[in-house]
C-alpha cells in the first residue's frame, strides 16, 4: 500500500506543483525517494517532530498548496492530535494526514506503534474525512482523489507493504463516500475496511461453501463521511451482517453500523469483530497478533458457525 | 518598509487603542486586557511600519497572533485600519457578533485560529515556506507569548524555521514575564537568556524594549536578513494602567466602573504630559 501511495503521489506531484509531502523521519522508499530527488523543495523532513509537521502543512495549505503529512499512524494521529484538530479541522484546510501501519500492522514493535483507536479519534473531528483503502488499487484511487478533489482535512489510513489485490473483480467502482461492494451476494454480508477485507473475503468463501449462497462483501473504505444509506440498504437486504475491523470497538465501523441498524429498523443478525479493548503484550506476526485479538478466520468462522475445514484451500490465493 | 516611522503618532495610536479596549471591556465580564496591553506597541509597529496594504484594503503580508488571548490588540488595530467594522467590535463576545476572545480564521484580517498555545509559529513557518516556494513577495509576522514558549511544539518550529531558510519570517516574543500561575522566570528559572537560545538554533535574535516603537522598528530594519528573525521584546503586562501592572488578576478580568475611569484618566494623563 505504501509503495502504491508513493508511486501515485509521485505521478500526481510531477504534474501538480501544489503537492508537497512533509514527513517526520519516516518516508516510503521507492517513488518518494525519487520525488525527493526530483522535487527537493516539495519534500520536507521535520525529523522526529510531528507537531510542526502538521502546523507546517496547515500554513502551506492556507497559501494554496496541497500538503500531505506522512508518518507511522500512531505518530501522525496521536502525537499531534491537537494540531490536527485546531490547525487542520477548525480551520478546515485541505491537508491529508497519512498514517502508515494502521491497526496493529507493526505487531512486533509493541503497543506504542499500534494505531488501534485512530479511526475513533479522527472520525470524531468535524470537517475530517477518514479513508482506509483495502488494497493497493484502492490506495491509488484514494490518493488520487485526495490530491485532486478533496477540499478538507482527511486521514488516509494505510497498512504497510505487500497487501494482495482484492478489488480487481469488484462489483462497484471506487467512489469516495460510497460503500463499495466487492462481491454481490445474498443472505450474509460482510462489511470491512483496510487489509482485513481479505478476511471478509475468506469468510465469505466459507459461507458460500456451507450455504450454497454467495455472500456479499463490501469495502467501507470511506469511514467518514460514512455511506449510511448504503449500509442501511445492506442491513435491510441481508439476514446476517458481519462487520470486521482492525480497530477497537469504541467509535469504529461496528458501532456506526449498529447506530444505522437502529435508525433503519433493520431486523438482520448483526455481528461485529474488532480489536479487543486492551493492550496485548504479544510479539508475533501481524496475523498472529490479529488472532490474539480474535481477528482470525478460524476464530471468526467458529463464532459464526461456519465450517473451518473448507477454508484451507482458499487461504493465500 | 517605512523609514519614516512617526513615534509620537505611534504613541498616540497606542493610547487610543488601549482606551478602545477598555471601552469594550465595559460591555463584557471577561476580557484579556493586560495581555493585550503588553503587546500593544509590538502589534502597532507590525501593522503600521511593516505590513503592506493590498489593493483590496487587506494586507500583502501576514500577521498571526500566536498568543491568541492578545487578539484584542489586533482587533482594535484592524478596526482603526478599516479592515474590521466597528459594529463587529461592538458586538464582541455576543451572540450577534462574530468576534470571540481568540482569533478565528475567516474574520476580516485574521490569518489563523489560535487560542491554544504553541500553534502559531509552525503555521507561520508553513505560510512563509509556501510563499517562498511559490515566489510570493510576502513576509509573515508572529507574536508569541512567553508562557507559550514552554510548549514543545514551539521548539519544533524553532528548529525547523532556520532549516527552511525562512528569511521572510519574523517572530516577536511578548516577554511580559507573567503566565497563569506567576512569573515566567520563576516558573522556569532558566527561561532567560532567550536570544542566545534562538541564536544557537540558527535564528538571528536580539533583545529589544517591547514598548519602544522606534527600537522595535530599528530591530527589524537592522537585521542581516538571511535567517528568520526573533525579537525578545521586554514588555510590561498591563502596560499603561498602573493597577494592572504586576497584578496577575488582570490577565482575565474586566475593570469595574471606577477602575475603568481611573484607567482612562491615566491614559489621558500620559497623553497630556507627552503632548
Amino acid at each position: 500500500m505504501r509503495n502504491r501511495f508513493a508511486s501515485t503521489f509521485y505521478e500526481l506531484g510531477a504534474e501538480d506543483p501544489r503537492l508537497v509531502i512533509v514527513v517526520a523521519d519516516i518516508s516510503p522508499a521507492g517513488s518518494i525517494a525519487k520525488f525527493r530527488e526530483d522535487f527537493p523543495n516539495r519534500f520536507i523532513n521535520t525529523g522526529v517532530a510531528e507537531q510542526v509537521m502538521i502546523g507546517l502543512c496547515a500554513g502551506m495549505a492556507q497559501r494554496g498548496l496541497r500538503p500531505f503529512a506522512y508518518t507511522i499512524a500512531t505518530f501522525s494521529v496521536f502525537r499531534p492530535y491537537e494540531m490536527i484538530r485546531d490547525d487542520l479541522c477548525y480551520q478546515d484546510l485541505p491537508v491529508t494526514v497519512v498514517g502508515i501501519g494502521g491497526g496493529v500492522t507493526y505487531s512486533t514493535l509493541g503497543g506504542t506503534h499500534h494505531a488501534m483507536e485512530d479511526v475513533a479519534l479522527m472520525t470524531s473531528l468535524p470537517n475530517m474525512s477518514v479513508i482506509a483503502p483495502c488494497d493497493p488499487a484502492e490506495t491509488a484511487a484514494a490518493t488520487r482523489w485526495l490530491a485532486t478533489q478533496n477540499q478538507h482535512p482527511a486521514y488516509l489510513r494505510l497498512g504497510k507493504a505487500g497487501e494482495p489485490d482484492l478489488t480487481s473483480n469488484a462489483v462497484d467502482p471506487f467512489v469516495i463516500g460510497k460503500l463499495r461492494r466487492i462481491r454481490e451476494g445474498k443472505g450474509t454480508a460482510f462489511l470491512a475496511y483496510g487489509p482485513v477485507v481479505k478476511m471478509a473475503l475468506d469468510l465469505a468463501d466459507l459461507v458460500g461453501v456451507q450455504t450454497g449462497l454467495p455472500a456479499t462483501v463490501a469495502s467501507a473504505h470511506t469511514i467518514k463521511p460514512l455511506d449510511a444509506d448504503g449500509i442501511a440498504s445492506i442491513l435491510c437486504s441481508h439476514d446476517r451482517v458481519v462487520v470486521i475491523e482492525e480497530h477497537v470497538s469504541h467509535g469504529g465501523l461496528g458501532s456506526r453500523v449498529k447506530e444505522i441498524a437502529w435508525d433503519s429498523r433493520a431486523s438482520c443478525d448483526l455481528r461485529c469483530f474488532s480489536l479487543r479493548d486492551e493492550f496485548i503484550h504479544f510479539y508475533g506476526s501481524h496475523e498472529e497478533l490479529l488472532a490474539e485479538h480474535g481477528l482470525g478466520v478460524p476464530q471468526m468462522s467458529a463464532a459464526l458457525g461456519l465450517q473451518r475445514s473448507h477454508a484451507s484451500h482458499i487461504d493465500r490465493a | 518598509m517605512q523609514n519614516s516611522f512617526d513615534v509620537k503618532l505611534a504613541q498616540r495610536r497606542c493610547r487610543a487603542y488601549r482606551r478602545r479596549i477598555l471601552e469594550i471591556s465595559q460591555k463584557v465580564t471577561a476580557l484579556h486586557v493586560a495581555p493585550a496591553f503588553s503587546c500593544m506597541e509590538i502589534v502597532d509597529v507590525i501593522y503600521h511600519a511593516f505590513m503592506r496594504r493590498a489593493e483590496n484594503g487587506w494586507f500583502d503580508d501576514a500577521f498571526i497572533m500566536s498568543k491568541g488571548h492578545g487578539v484584542m490588540t489586533q482587533y482594535v488595530i484592524l478596526e482603526d485600519l478599516g479592515v474590521l467594522p466597528a459594529e463587529q467590535l461592538n458586538s464582541y463576545c455576543t451572540p450577534s457578533g462574530k468576534l470571540g476572545a481568540h482569533p478565528d480564521l475567516g474574520n476580516p484580517g485574521i490569518e489563523a485560529s489560535t487560542g491554544s498555545l504553541g500553534h502559531g509559529l509552525s503555521i507561520a513557518a508553513g505560510m512563509a515556506y509556501a510563499d517562498r516556494l511559490q515566489g510570493f513577495d510576502r513576509k509573515t509576522f508572529v507574536v508569541l507569548g512567553d508562557g507559550e514558549m514552554q510548549e514543545g511544539s514551539i521548539w519544533e518550529a524553532v528548529m525547523m524555521a532556520p532549516n527552511l531558510k525562512l528569511d521572510n519570517l519574523v517572530a516577536f516574543l511578548d516577554f511580559n514575564d507573567y503566565q497563569g500561575l506567576g512569573r515566567t522566570t520563576e516558573t522556569h528559572p532558566h527561561f532567560l537568556p532567550m536570544s542566545e537560545k534562538l541564536c544557537s538554533f540558527g535564528w538571528e535574535a536580539v533583545d529589544v524594549d517591547g514598548h519602544d516603537s522606534a527600537a522595535l522598528v530599528d530591530a527589524v530594519q537592522n537585521r542581516t536578513g538571511e535567517r528568520p528573525l526573533f525579537l525578545t521584546c521586554r514588555t510590561v503586562k498591563g502596560k499603561g494602567v498602573s493597577y494592572m501592572i504586576d497584578a496577575p488578576i488582570w490577565h482575565y478580568r474586566s475593570p469595574n466602573k471606577q477602575e475603568y475611569e481611573q484607567a482612562l484618566a491615566e491614559l489621558e494623563d500620559v497623553e497630556s504630559v507627552s503632548a
